[in-house]
């Protein structure tokens, strides 16, 4: 329970969803001509892609990195916020 | 804290009921005779005036609540304020038209402008709340030891938002213009003060409260002209998931216009032209006279011919617009040529990505989507008026999730933009295209009256094709609401919606550039002793200065306005990005790495920008700077240059010095986590 362990397992999370931030922006929209076949909702998998699926997992890598780094703050008894909620 | 939301939340509610019942109050005098220019009227000072009452609400005088709204904005409140900052009249006019004009390839700014959150979450905006200060040089001052960083921290804002800002008046004259018929200065200046009365009395406390009622106008504004016209084309009324289908029809009349012959035969006849120009060009300075002369002969023979005085009259003004200098004459011919180039080009289907004849192209394309995807990316993660609204929350927890809700509130939009380039382009290729040029529907000669749709039957046949229709991209978002054919209220929505974009976004500039040099420059480092109360004069004053500034700038019409928005992003990116990094991340980072990172990344970007952009500055009286881009890169991806010099000096600068002292590394760690038990 020391300060450098909260702040490895933070960066551990970082680095998690900064891979895959990376591979659905990056490696996805490089490879985005040879997903063109694949059909989602009558779309082209690249296309769908670029203009829902990552944004959509932008949105949940988000989500959890609060979840889980309100959770480590809790578990260190560090938590700051005020409020109930 | 609960009562103060529950009761914001009460507010809010109230407020966005009372807007509902404004837009059908509107409605109905719509039905009873009511003109639209008084519709117009109603959404401008309604809007304007709703802005003002909550501006002069909440004034202050404490520097906190001036600074960083007395850091109380919960989580929800500050993610709908963010979204409002950030969605700029770019977002709001732009995106639909670009998506419309460049299909694919237009995703690079939904891919951009929404992943900057995950860098923006995991990377600053908790570290930025835990130092809880005013402003970013505040924490570049804090962390590098020293005025140095901060006042080339002050620089890059000022640069970064002012150039933003400007494109932001710029648009409120053109709304203001276009849909209740002020004058395009006048426009710019009604705006001005629709800006002024939100930030000047109350500083971030009321623009962030501004904020959120703005972000309510613009997404209801942005969101009911597309779902209506989802309903018409699929009958489902929510447009994310329904432009699918749209999409699989748009693809099918795609393969029958592309190649049907008098669109091919439209295609060639625009490039003849367009070789015609490169004649022209290569033949200089001999082809300008010879063109003068052309003309004049055509005109006498068509005096004497007995023309019709409108012919006549046409070529005149051909003559007139001609170049006076062979200079001239080059750029004058390069953009008819390009223009020309362009409409004679193969279209592409709208869901190919990295579309060009060739691996070679396809591939520069696709560099050229993944920089420029990057280059968004950081530029989103280092604008300074929307890292300070992280400033705001009342704790770090409470940031974190505040990020989460300031991606879902502009995903309300970005994810809807792509269903509206969508749905108007099938609205356009099946009813528009191969119709009769003497029965196109009101709108197309609405909007063509002020250059944003432009026809040019180009072979003569009656018949509007394809290639001879162009759109500018902002009538896509516009005119949707004629297209669909909704009543007029709904435009002058839209008009209120594009209105809130650009005032609330350059409400954030504006505070933003108005604390860097109050605080940073004047307090920070001119006079430490000035009083909270000197503080705040000089605060405002600057905020009028330079929001005068700004529209002075707009009136005069900057024609590359758009471009400079997105170098706006490559700017703050290359300036920030890396020193705010590594100054989290990389206790090694010193002073002197992150003053020369900074100022190294900044030239490596705009040193680009400059060479690859213009060939000639002629207010600077220099010629021939022009270079070929490096791997073909453009230059609004130019901060991938700097992003990366920036990177690398920052560290081989300091592994070169001495580490950061004691102080600085303890100050690194408690920007870090937070004070732990028995550490």
């Amino acid at each position: 329970m020391t300060p450098q362990d909260y702040w490895r397992r933070n960066l551990m999370m970082t680095a998690l969803l900064l891979t895959l931030w990376f591979v659905v922006t990056f490696i996805v929209s490089y490879f985005a001509r040879d997903l063109a076949g694949i059909s989602v909702l009558g779309f082209p998998l690249g296309f769908y892609m670029g203009a829902q699926g990552a944004p959509l997992i932008y949105l949940l890598i988000i989500w959890w990195y609060a979840r889980y780094m309100n959770h480590l703050d809790q578990e260190y008894g560090v938590d700051d916020s005020e409020s109930d909620d | 804290m609960a009562d103060y939301t529950a009761s914001l939340r009460r507010y809010y509610v109230a407020y966005t009921a009372g807007f509902f019942l404004f837009i059908l109050a509107l409605a109905v005098l719509e039905r009873y005779g009511m003109p639209p220019r008084w519709i117009g009227y109603s959404f401008l000072f309604l809007t304007i005036f709703l802005y003002a009452t909550i501006g002069v609400l909440a004034r202050t005088a404490s520097v906190s609540e001036y600074y960083v709204a007395g850091r109380r904005v919960p989580a929800v409140f500050n993610g709908m304020a963010t979204g409002a900052d950030w969605m700029s009249s770019a977002s709001f006019m732009g995106l639909a038209g670009t998506l419309y004009l460049s299909g694919y390839q237009g995703l690079a700014y939904v891919l951009g402008w929404t992943g900057g959150y995950v860098l923006v979450a995991l990377l600053l905006a908790p570290y930025l709340r835990r130092f809880g200060q005013y402003t970013i040089p505040d924490f570049l001052a804090a962390r590098y030891g020293g005025n140095t960083a901060r006042l080339v921290g002050v620089f890059a804002t000022v640069l970064a938002s002012f150039v933003y800002v400007v494109a932001q008046v710029y648009a409120v004259g053109l709304i203001t213009s276009r849909f209740v018929g002020l004058q395009f200065e006048v426009g710019v200046f009604v705006g001005l003060a629709g800006i002024l009365v939100c930030s000047f009395l109350g500083g971030m406390r009321a623009v962030t409260w501004t904020q959120v009622a703005q972000y309510v106008i613009l997404i209801v504004a942005y969101l009911v002209p597309v779902t209506i016209l989802s309903y018409q084309v699929t009958g489902i009324p929510v447009p994310q998931l329904t432009y699918g289908l749209a999409l699989e029809k748009v693809q099918l009349l795609e393969e029958k216009i592309f190649h049907d012959p008098a669109e091919v035969n439209a295609r060639r006849l625009f490039r003849e032209r367009a070789d015609g120009y490169y004649e022209r060009i290569v033949t200089l300075p001999g082809s300008l006279e010879d063109e003068r002369q052309r003309l004049s002969v055509l005109i006498n023979t068509l005096k004497s011919d007995n023309a019709q005085m409108r012919e006549v009259a046409a070529i005149e003004r051909q003559r007139r617009e001609l170049p006076t200098s062979s200079e001239a004459a080059r750029s004058y011919w390069d953009t008819l040529m390009r223009q020309a180039a362009q409409r004679g080009a193969e279209p592409e289907q709208h869901v190919t990505p990295y579309p060009g004849p060739g691996e070679a192209v396809s591939d520069t394309a696709r560099l050229n989507f993944l920089t420029l995807v990057f280059c968004l990316m950081v530029g989103t993660a280092a604008l300074p008026h929307v890292l300070t609204r992280y400033y705001t929350t009342p704790s770090v927890r409470e940031a974190r999730s505040s990020v989460f809700w300031s991606l879902l509130f502009i995903l309300a939009l970005y994810l809807t933009a792509p269903a509206y380039a969508v749905f108007v382009k099938y609205e356009v290729y099946s009813t528009l295209v191969g119709s009769s040029l003497a029965d196109l529907p009101v709108w197309v000669s609405a909007w063509g009256k002020i250059g944003l749709v432009s026809i040019e039957d180009v072979n003569g046949d009656g018949i509007l094709q394809l290639a001879e229709l162009a759109l500018n991209p902002d009538v896509i978002l516009l005119a949707t609401p004629e297209i669909a054919g909704l009543p007029y209220v709904i435009s002058g929505l839209v008009a209120a919606g594009a209105l809130a974009a650009a005032l609330s976004t350059a409400d954030g500039l504006l505070l933003t550039i108005a604390s860097a040099l109050s605080h940073d420059v004047y307090y920070k480092v001119y006079r430490p002793q000035a009083t909270t109360q000197w503080r705040l004069v000089v605060s405002k004053s600057l905020l009028l200065v330079v929001a005068v500034l700004a529209a002075t700038v707009a009136a005069q019409k900057p024609a590359t306005i758009l471009f400079m928005v997105a170098w706006a992003f490559s700017l703050a990116g290359s300036a920030f990005f890396p020193a705010l990094f590594l100054g989290i991340f990389w206790k090694r980072a010193n002073a002197a790495g992150a003053v020369s990172g900074m100022a190294i990344g900044l030239l490596v970007t705009i040193y680009y920008m400059v060479r690859v952009q213009f060939d000639t500055i002629p207010w600077l009286g220099i010629h021939g700077v022009g270079m070929e881009p490096w791997l073909g890169i453009q230059s609004t991806s130019a901060g991938v240059w700097g992003v990366a010099a920036g990177f690398v000096t920052i560290i081989v600068v300091s592994l070169l010095g001495q580490p950061p002292s004691k102080e600085t590394q303890d100050f690194v760690e408690s920007v870090r986590y937070p004070e732990l038990d028995g550490s």
